[in-house]
């Protein structure tokens, strides 16, 4: 018998393809986030809103990434922006080479943000680099506070973390420890920026959107 | 499930290697960090579903997994982060920063040689 020591990564080709947009958004300097949460929490909800509160300020472009169907880019569609949606038949997660094809489907001179929507998965999502500028974990107060516990990866890897559907904790209809939920996520994460918001009411929202607006203009400099 | 990619694609990289050392692979060992963890069980029944037909059915995975190590921030000393109580076992603050994850890595590969 005889070994052969090969060091390689096993998912290089997602990492190859994630350098290629990483080039692609630095060369036309636009800043690109990957929204990932479990299915339910809220993410095309938020989006709707995020997109319409920043109207006049700037504009934003969107990658639908589902299992099926292209429900969430024509809900998307009917805010006025631009959104491509990726069917991914049956895989939990996007990978670098289908965000390559997406991000040149968008009339990227137009736009200052893409926001890319992940296939609803707490998981798989997070070991799947897109070349994006960084991760957005959202997570709906109905599912927990436990979670960043228990899903340690994606509070790790997150630059934001958005705590929806706050409308419901009035009223007690669902019991959520907002300090233990921010503590664990920043028992991983310092410097995780968290936003609890409803999407619905739009309470919180503003907060989320300076910091989209102020990291749009970081990353252009 | 994204095991299943990773499955296809460990059996890209031991095929073409197989190919340039003209010869069957037999085993190949594995390993991942905490945050980028893959299911054992999982990504053999993965491998073994997509390797069927191929040189690569019938190969054993070895896979480890590999703990994530943080730095304190008070005492500045390094410890194995255990995800149910993370902090520092010196001096017991969870204020700390994660070193960075091992990666999802194939580190080598047997093959049988006449």
């Amino acid at each position: 018998m005889k070994k052969i020591n090969i060091e390689k990564k096993i998912l290089s080709e997602n990492e190859k393809f994630a350098l290629d947009n990483i080039m692609f958004l630095a060369e036309q300097k636009k800043l690109c986030l990957n929204m990932i949460s479990s299915p339910g929490s809220g993410k095309t909800t938020i989006l709707v809103r995020t997109i319409n509160d920043l109207k006049e300020r700037i504009k934003v472009g969107v990658i639908e990434g589902d299992i099926q169907t292209d429900i969430d880019a024509e809900r998307i569609k009917a805010t006025g922006a631009p959104a491509v949606q990726i069917n991914t038949e049956g895989a939990c997660h996007l990978s670098a080479t289908q965000i390559g094809a997406a991000l040149k489907q968008l009339p990227m001179s137009d736009l200052d943000l893409i926001l890319i929507e992940n296939v609803g998965n707490l998981v798989c999502p997070s070991a799947f680099e897109l070349g994006e500028n960084g991760k957005v974990v959202v997570l709906s107060v109905a599912e927990g506070d436990d979670k960043p516990a228990k899903y340690p990866a994606i509070f790790a890897k997150s630059k934001a973390l958005l705590i929806n559907k706050i409308d419901l904790l009035e009223g007690g209809h669902v019991e959520f420890d907002m300090e233990r939920a921010k503590s664990d996520a920043r028992k991983l994460n310092k410097t995780i920026e968290i936003f609890p918001l409803s999407a619905k009411t739009g309470a919180g929202m503003s907060d989320w959107c300076d910091w989209l607006i102020r990291s749009v203009k970081k990353n252009r400099t | 499930m994204h095991e299943t990619m990773v499955a296809q694609s460990l059996i890209d990289i031991i095929m073409t290697e197989a190919v340039k050392q003209k010869a069957t692979p037999l085993s190949a060992k594995i390993s991942c960090g905490t945050l980028n963890p893959v299911n054992d069980e999982v990504l053999r029944f993965a491998f073994e579903a997509v390797a069927k037909g191929t040189s690569c059915e019938g190969v054993e995975l070895h896979i480890e997994h590999k703990p994530i190590r943080a730095r304190c921030t008070d005492c500045g000393c390094e410890f194995e982060v255990e995800f149910s109580d993370p902090a520092c076992p010196a001096c017991k603050i969870g204020a700390f920063k994660l070193l960075p994850d091992a990666p999802l890595i194939i580190e080598e590969i047997s093959f049988q040689t006449d």
